[in-house]
């Protein structure tokens, strides 16, 4: 899906760097292989929007919310899925 | 009636089961099947097999309930097994005709994924949606009849818990070959659902439901840095209390009936071979399995609480990283931890953890934890060679060498763990992926069943293997049987007749293999008998030296035994060291290699178990001894 309505080019990051609170969309994931098919399996397809929930007391892994669902993903993980950062979250 | 006809009413309807956790598919099991399952094995994996008869109007049918899933796409050979099933491709299992998907109304969306791959096997398919209650409470709706319309199968909701809709179901389960079947399959494609998935919640007018207001206010404690970490100390601490002191009256209890019961064998059946037989070979077999049941039954009666309420998976959340520097995850946790107490339910515990790799892993170091039936040796030896002086302050040798022998035992199953992780069991086939389930109110009946369920299951399955294998130790120690010379004293006749059992025979063969440690026959045949459970050791120790009661006078006779040929002490303080640290390290438990038998469902990984950790308890105990003798 293309963003025309937003001017400004979506800041791209790692599911890592989204921070509690903060909102995104999914937008690449890792190569296909069975990780990457297994996390998509999870709900994580390319535009799905998701939102950093919190982190566990140790710093990891993090709880994220997607299609309904609360799903703990570890840094590692995490961090091979690209996301496009949502501007307006709060 | 047609041949096909007849041959469709006879055999029963097959019908599969598949959903993800928390979809609510054990609830719609058991609502569907009764309490009736067949639980056993599929051949090669430790997947479990669970398989339930219904009554359907004028139609058997069985509910072949499938392991919970996110996916149809396997990652490893125990996932495969679901796909295995389906296709037929395993012996003795017929495929299921129809297949039954659970979905959690709530989150649908999610389920929708798995829905795709399970039509694209082009089975007679109906999506039984759970938690509709839920979703209305949420502030979402969705229309069945829309989706029915849209996905083109059956649609059935139902609120597994209060029965409702299972009428409804059971009418339309006895037809599937009257169901529906989608016109054109959703695209087999990954990077096609995410628009696929959209268009579906789109056309059954799908309102998301709002977040679990309460989940949210009661995550806000459980995994919140301080607070949630505290609580996790103290949900821990309870389970480890649970198992090691809670169980320990109704453990007593069940002794004591043994020893009541044995009783009543010698008064009723005259003394000889029979009475001997029953007394201590089939009643003490029978006590050695049902002496685990407490721990079991209340090991699983907080693990399901929990499960159920939804906290097992938070406290996995907040132990993962600490798990992940060995190589495991949080859901190993609760496993290492109850292998405290006992490895039987430790090991049986991992039954949570989904990824079979790290499964294996826990069940194989789980056994070096430090159980509570090491205690007994670590005392008999503790106060009878380990001085009773105070080293620093209040703080005496004997408490110290106690606490040593504890902690060194998860270290070595943390570096064991390790090492498996990296060289016989590696790879990073799976991610960790866990799903924090709302929390919910449990359900009385379903965690009755779950507990019910696994006391059962240890008692059939591993609870033979006890059986059996007590009777037999019990015959080596008793067979052949010698007459002694009739001047000795009853308990030096029984020492008399061990030293000629097959027991004693064993220990003197096994002499020069043993002898690096300082062990002679007598310590051998210990450790023989130590097999069926580590505390024997102390009470057959107490048989070879004759002595009435094990504790002080066994101390005693342990302390001044002297090897005849050498004419010096056995029991030296590098001997005792050796002694002890064999105890840490050896796998001298019957039990726990019956249940890792169970539950690996193969010989092979308790035969490996049995001998890296008597390579590492020989190893350590030959060093401890060196070690000792250099610094005296």
């Amino acid at each position: 899906m293309k963003s025309n309505f937003n001017n400004s080019k979506p800041a791209i990051r790692s599911l890592a760097d989204l921070l509690p609170g903060e909102t995104g969309r999914v937008a690449k994931m890792p190569a296909d292989n069975s990780v990457g098919r297994r996390l998509m399996d999870l709900g994580l397809l390319p535009d799905t929007p998701i939102r950093a929930l919190r982190r566990s007391p140790l710093g990891d892994p993090s709880v994220y919310e997607l299609r309904g669902y609360r799903l703990c993903l570890r840094r590692a993980d995490a961090a091979t899925i690209q996301i496009t950062l949502d501007k307006l979250s709060p | 009636m047609t041949q096909l006809a007849a041959a469709r009413d006879l055999s029963p309807l097959r019908l599969g089961l598949i959903g993800s956790p928390n979809s609510g598919k054990t609830t719609l099991f058991n609502a569907l099947t009764g309490l009736r399952a067949k639980v056993g094995n599929y051949p090669g994996v430790t997947v479990e097999r669970r398989e339930g008869s219904l009554n359907l109007a004028g139609r058997q049918a069985v509910v072949i309930d499938l392991p919970g899933t996110y996916s149809l796409d396997p990652i490893s050979p125990d996932e495969a097994v679901v796909t295995q099933v389906l296709a037929g491709e395993i012996e003795d299992v017929a495929p299921p005709e129809a297949l039954i998907v659970v979905a959690d109304a709530c989150s649908l969306e999610r389920s929708l994924l798995l829905i795709t791959q399970v039509l694209a096997k082009e089975k007679p398919t109906c999506l039984v949606l759970t938690m509709m209650d839920e979703l209305a409470a949420r502030g979402g709706s969705l229309d069945t009849q829309r989706l029915e319309a849209a996905l083109g199968i059956p649609v059935v909701p139902v609120v597994g818990h209060r029965g409702q809709g299972i009428r409804t179901l059971r009418e339309r389960l006895t037809d599937p070959e009257a169901w529906s079947q989608p016109q054109i399959l959703p695209p087999g494609d990954r990077a096609a659902l995410s628009g696929w998935v959209d268009s579906v919640m789109t056309a059954c007018s799908a309102q998301r439901p709002a977040a679990h207001a309460l989940t949210e206010r009661i995550d806000r404690v459980v995994v919140h840095p301080v607070l949630g970490s505290l609580l996790f100390l103290a949900v821990m601490l309870t389970f480890f209390q649970l198992i090691f002191a809670w169980a320990t009256p109704a453990m007593d209890g069940i002794n004591e009936a043994m020893g009541w019961a044995s009783e009543a064998v010698r008064n009723a059946v005259p003394p000889g071979l029979l009475a001997d037989f029953l007394a201590d070979g089939l009643i003490a077999g029978v006590g050695s399995v049902i002496v685990f049941l407490p721990q079991i039954v209340l090991l699983f009666a907080l693990l399901y609480l929990l499960e159920d309420v939804g906290y097992m998976a938070r406290a996995a959340f907040v132990v993962d990283r600490a798990m992940a520097r060995i190589g495991l995850e949080g859901r190993a946790f609760v496993a290492l931890l109850s292998s405290f107490a006992c490895a039987v339910p430790g090991i049986m515990a991992t039954r949570t953890v989904p990824s079979p790799r790290d499964r294996l892993v826990t069940i194989l170091v789980a056994p070096l934890m430090t159980c509570s039936a090491r205690l007994p040796v670590y005392a008999l030896l503790i106060a009878a060679f380990v001085p009773a002086e105070n080293v620093i302050g209040p703080i005496g040798l004997q408490g110290l060498v106690l606490f040593g022998l504890y902690f060194v035992a998860p270290l070595a199953a943390m570096t064991v763990a390790a090492v498996l992780r990296r060289s016989l069991l590696p790879g990073e086939g799976m991610p960790f992926t866990l799903e924090l389930p709302s929390y919910r109110m449990p359900s009385l009946r379903l965690w009755l069943s779950q507990v019910g369920g696994s006391a059962w299951a240890f008692v059939r399955r591993a609870g033979t293997i006890i059986l059996v294998a007590s009777v037999v130790l019990w015959m080596l120690l008793t067979f052949p049987r010698t007459p002694a010379p009739p001047d000795l004293e009853p308990e030096a006749a029984a020492a008399y007749a061990l030293e000629h059992s097959a027991a004693g025979r064993i220990g003197k063969a096994i002499e020069p293999a043993i002898a690096p440690l300082g062990f002679d026959w007598k310590i051998g045949v210990g450790l023989l008998a130590s097999l069926a459970a580590r505390e024997v050791f102390v009470s057959t120790l107490a048989q070879v030296y004759a002595t009435e009661d094990p504790d002080a006078s066994l101390r005693e006779a342990i302390r001044a035994d002297i090897d005849p040929t050498t004419g010096r002490k056995i029991f030296t303080p590098p001997t005792v060291a050796a002694l002890l640290t064999f105890f840490v390290f050896a796998l001298q438990c019957t039990s726990t290699i019956a249940t890792m038998a169970r539950e690996t469902n193969s010989w092979r990984w308790p035969a490996f178990a049995f001998g890296y950790m008597l390579a590492l308890a020989y190893g350590f105990a030959f060093l401890a001894r060196t070690v000792t003798a250099a610094l005296i």
